[in-house]
């Protein structure tokens, strides 16, 4: 009895190790983290035109906050159990993956439906080229260089809005008199890098912003004019309120809404918000790209990779979802329900309101547009830019001489 | 604490727990090894997990902190270049920081507090099991879920300070997750609401484990109730204490759901953690190598603490009475 | 530190609901101090899981007016109703009721298999003790310590090698594996503290290993095991990235869309539904618990508590 039962056990263990889940052909699994109202009806665009398509199926896995999602996607294919697709930021996030040719080379069908002749602005396939090889797909266009304001709140406090980051640092104490609060802001990391990147550009130029990200300039990292960023971002200090740490980017933006506060730094995406409130946009709310007279946008934004499949049915599947993720009539209809700008010009943005008509004329000029930090740093550097500007903010003892004596010395060891 | 009774040690069939195979093969018999043997087989599953898990697995993490991977695993070694890199990061040193502040105030509260709290359950109250239950449900909700009520509790307008100023306390404050001085305490108010009902039953579990005799010859000797409890009963309570402070060490340790999901780190980087620091550092930062770094270290400190405890406890031979 | 005699123990498992502490005063203001710390502990404790209820209740009008504490004006189960089987997470909306039957999928064999293993593990390590099954018990008991995301790496490259990347039993194992240290310390000191006459008996009339387990040990093991349920079911129920990386898309856990619906980061935030959908995902380990209050205290006394 005794030696059966462990014999039983053992058994039992095998068997249950050698059961496999079977996998359907054709279906293609695509993990993304777009759980909110907007993004999934959106997502839903792209899984309706896919399985529109054929018999091939969409199936859906959904894992919210891009972190999550992305490290589950890594994990998976160091598993051997690759998503079919899955969503990456428009960045060096998935450049080992390239490296490894873990990744399905989509350039037959890049080339014969000539993405590069059509995906604009012209640089914005660049981090999904290797060595002639195409191997993400971009979806949607965000840009973060943004202040969202109430209008009725400038009103009241009787200023102008700002048109620049000495202009908002001139009007903010009489904002505050008037029973306001200046900026609404989340107290997020990534919400504090992202107004550091916006001051960074708002007062430099687009030569600077390269010099100092894509060419890691130290001697001008080191200089006067890097010094006033951290000094610019280091006085908006005084100008927000008590409760922004930890603060979500929707709450403060509710905060604009509401008229408590007056002005916030945020993507494009924050427009989503307004419109959700029934608000219209340059009247019961404004957005001045930049502030800066000669404002400059980031292109970022959401890509998908193809992880390879054993599965050449899988592949075929595969190929067409990239192409259908491209197609004209689906850009239009996802990017709408997106609330994000397409990667193509040749499509209907006729439901584009005034704001987001103000970013599309910036975008036509491509001197306009700059590339964001993280498609020039590694995720590792990009992070540790994160963690200084974080502590900075924090940390109101901290002189900005110190800070920029950092910021040098992670760009020198950045690779 | 005493020792097993002499009758059993003299007894015939010496399968008393504790005894080595050495002891047991001087009295041989066909059962005896049939049973060494069988034990040895029950066992196969833990040494398996044990080598395989937790010594061949570390130590493949181990080696990669001596690699430049990023963000899968990768042998191109770099030496030290990983180590000197994280005592030089600001990020990992306040984590260091905070979880031995953390670390050590966690555990002296959730004790404390465990006792005092089993010891006035310990008084025949009525609704005994009802206050128990209530003390110990927070143990069953995750520490996700945790994080994110106390968050939200500890929100400037919406949460507690908000509810008492408007009863018209207007100075109140409570809101420690928005100063980075104190953020850290807000953690461990929530994390302490989570676990100290785990302790109070432990601890409680050992009250009832003392001897009634103890009582009586305490009141016999006129020694007040709460002198009692202090300086006769809590000593006895060895095991008790080890096991709670084991299963709150290890907690320590790991944590990083709370961190999350309350303040992710912030503000800014004030209530990092070194278990988020080595997450963050081999999933979205693709440096699997620091991240390895900062693992190593996180076991040396397990390993100055725990291992000695685990010799003494159960490595070391017994000591016979 | 050893063990008391062995009577002790037996008359403790049977008589635990009387307390052996000092004879109570009767009525007085001690008695009133007493009652009124245990009632201001409680409201400590009760507070969180009060402000999740009555905010899963209300709407969210009412909750941007910020009455953290306040009863709803006018409850609604709208937000629960949501929570369980409307609610979007991504192209489905199926709410968490989806990953219910993934998460006892999960949670059932695991529980069962590591509690299977845990205790065969530590009635073996009760009586066989060489040194060098006591290092390796010190090498499991080190291994509880060990942040599992340390680990990742080499274990997906294992479990691929396995072939249980990714699927059910491969989930299992994982969440077998990081149970066995408590698992085997709790069953292990168990069967150490067991009257010492039992095994005697079963010897002399000739019962071997196994059968002296199943027959005489699992029995007597009772209390000890509803504390491992106990700890396995809340641990593996409310486990989140193990099941996300581990288990494969067929299977993810509850918690996945509980993740899904309250860690969404652009959009409304519907904190009624979060409660209400956390709510829901924290009642099995809950019932669990009140189910079992009495006899977790029990077993903890039994077993856990003796080194």
């Amino acid at each position: 009895m005794k030696k059966t039962t462990g014999k039983q056990l053992i058994t039992l263990a095998v068997s249950a190790a050698l059961a496999t889940s079977v996998s359907q052909a054709a279906e293609v699994e695509v993990i993304h983290w777009w759980t909110s109202g907007g993004e999934q009806k959106a997502v839903t665009v792209f899984a309706n035109e896919f399985d529109k398509l054929g018999a091939d199926k969409w199936a859906d896995t959904a894992i919210a906050g891009g972190e999550n999602a992305r490290s589950v996607t890594m994990q998976r294919i160091l598993g051997g159990d690759a998503p079919a697709a899955a969503q990456f930021n428009l960045s060096r996030q998935f450049e080992e993956l390239i490296e490894e040719e873990l990744l399905l080379d989509l350039s037959p069908i890049a080339e014969k439906e000539g993405w590069k002749d059509f995906v604009r602005p012209g640089n914005l396939l660049a981090p999904c080229v290797k060595d002639g090889g195409v191997y993400c797909v971009p979806v949607n266009i965000h840009s973060s260089q943004w202040i969202w304001t109430n209008k009725d709140v400038f009103k009241k406090a009787g200023v102008a809005e700002p048109e620049t980051w000495e202009d908002f640092l001139k009007v903010a104490p009489k904002i505050r008199d008037a029973g306001f609060i200046p900026l609404a802001l989340g107290g997020q990391g990534w919400q504090e890098r992202l107004t550091f990147d916006v001051i960074m550009i708002g007062i430099t130029d687009k030569p600077f912003w390269q010099k100092i990200w894509k060419d890691r300039d130290l001697n001008l990292a080191s200089g006067s004019k890097m010094l006033e960023v951290f000094k610019t971002f280091g006085a908006l200090r005084q100008h927000i309120d008590g409760g922004a740490p930890g603060r979500n980017w929707n709450d403060a933006t509710n905060m604009v809404i509401t008229g408590k506060a007056a002005a916030q730094v945020m993507g494009d995406w924050a427009r989503g918000e307004f419109a959700a409130a029934g608000q219209v946009a340059e009247q019961d709310y404004g957005c001045i790209p930049g502030p800066s007279l000669r404002p400059f946008l980031t292109i970022g934004g959401d890509a998908f990779i193809f992880p390879k499949q054993e599965d050449p049915a899988v592949e075929k599947a595969q190929l067409k979802m990239a192409s259908m993720m491209l197609n004209q009539q689906v850009q239009a209809k996802f990017n709408n329900a997106k609330g994000s700008l397409p990667v193509r010009d040749d499509v209907d943005v006729s439901l584009a309101d005034a704001c987001m008509k103000k970013g599309l004329a910036l975008l036509k000029d491509e001197d306009s547009v700059i590339k964001p930090a993280n498609t020039y740093l590694t995720p590792d550097a990009d992070g540790q830019i994160q963690d200084l500007v974080s502590t900075f903010w924090n940390t109101p003892a901290m002189s900005p001489e110190n800070a920029q004596k950092q910021f040098v010395s992670i760009l020198k060891y950045a690779d | 604490m005493e020792e097993k009774g002499a009758q059993i040690n003299d007894s015939e069939l010496n399968s008393e727990v504790g005894k080595t195979v050495e002891s047991a093969e001087k009295k041989p018999g066909r059962k005896r090894k049939r049973i060494s043997f069988s034990a040895l087989i029950a066992s196969m599953p833990m040494m398996l997990v044990a080598v395989g898990l937790f010594v061949i697995c570390v130590g493949y993490s181990i080696l990669l902190s001596f690699t430049k991977s990023r963000s899968f695993p990768r042998f191109n070694w770099i030496g030290l270049d990983q180590y000197e890199r994280l005592w030089n990061t600001e990020r990992w040193l306040v984590s260091v920081e905070n979880m031995f502040i953390y670390g050590v105030l966690f555990v002296v509260i959730c004790l404390v507090s465990g006792f005092v709290m089993a010891v006035f359950l310990d008084q025949k109250v009525r609704f005994e099991s009802g206050f128990r239950t209530l003390f110990l449900y927070p143990y069953a909700m995750s520490l996700v879920v945790t994080g994110l009520v106390w968050q939200w509790m500890m929100e400037p307008s919406l949460g507690i300070q908000n509810v008492i100023q408007k009863l018209g306390w207007a100075g109140f404050e409570f809101a420690p997750l928005v100063d980075p001085e104190i953020a850290i305490y807000g953690v461990l108010v929530a994390a302490v609401w989570q676990a100290s009902g785990l302790v109070m039953v432990l601890m409680l579990a050992g009250l009832r484990g003392i001897d009634m005799d103890i009582w009586k010859a305490s009141r016999v000797d006129g020694i007040s109730t709460w002198r009692t409890y202090l300086f006769i009963i809590l000593p006895m309570m060895r095991p008790v204490i080890v096991t709670s402070l084991v299963l709150l060490a290890v907690g320590v340790v790991r944590v990083y759901d709370l961190i999350v999901a309350q303040t992710g780190g912030g503000p800014g980087i004030a209530t990092e953690m070194p278990a988020k620091f080595v997450i963050d550092h081999i999933t979205v930062r693709n440096n699997v190598g620091l991240g390895m770094a900062a693992a190593t270290m996180m076991l040396l400190p397990v390993l100055a603490v725990i291992g000695p405890w685990i010799y003494r406890e159960y490595v070391s031979p017994r000591k016979r009475s | 530190m050893g063990s008391k005699p062995q009577t002790s123990l037996l008359k403790r498992s049977m008589g635990l609901d009387n307390p052996w502490g000092p004879r109570p005063i009767k009525t007085s203001p001690a008695r009133m101090g007493v009652y009124g710390f245990l009632i201001v502990a409680a409201l400590f404790f009760c507070i969180p899981l009060y402000v999740m209820v009555i905010t899963s209740l209300k709407g969210m009008p009412e909750i941007r007016l910020g009455e953290l504490f306040a009863l709803p004006n006018d409850p609604t189960v709208a937000a629960w109703l949501k929570a369980w089987a409307e609610a979007c997470t991504g192209v489905q909306c199926n709410g968490i009721k989806e990953g219910f039957w993934n998460s006892i999928k999960i949670t059932v064999p695991s529980v069962m298999v590591s509690i299977v293993i845990g205790s065969i593990n530590g009635y073996a390590l009760s009586f066989w003790r060489s040194r060098g099954a006591n290092l390796i018990f010190g090498l499991l008991l080190f291994g509880a310590f060990v942040p599992f995301q340390v680990v990742i790496f080499p274990l997906i490259i294992f479990t691929r090698e396995m072939g249980m990347y990714g699927t059910l039993p491969g989930i299992v194992f994982i969440h077998t594996a990081f149970g066995m240290p408590i698992m085997t310390l709790l069953f292990r000191n168990y069967f150490s503290s067991l009257p010492e006459e039992l095994f005697k008996a079963a010897r002399v009339d000739g019962a071997g290993f196994w059968q002296i387990f199943f027959q005489i040990m699992m029995p007597m093991a009772i209390p000890i095991t509803i504390v491992a349920v106990i700890l396995q079911t809340t641990g593996i129920w409310n486990d989140f990235l193990l099941g996300l990386i581990f288990a494969g898309r067929e299977n993810l856990p509850m918690t996945v869309q509980l993740n899904n619906i309250v860690t969404t980061t652009f959009g409304v935030r519907e904190y009624n539904v979060n409660m209400a959908a956390t709510i829901l995902t924290a009642l099995v380990p809950l019932v669990v618990y009140l189910a079992s209050g009495k006899y977790f205290v029990r077993g903890i006394a039994a077993g856990a508590v003796k080194g």
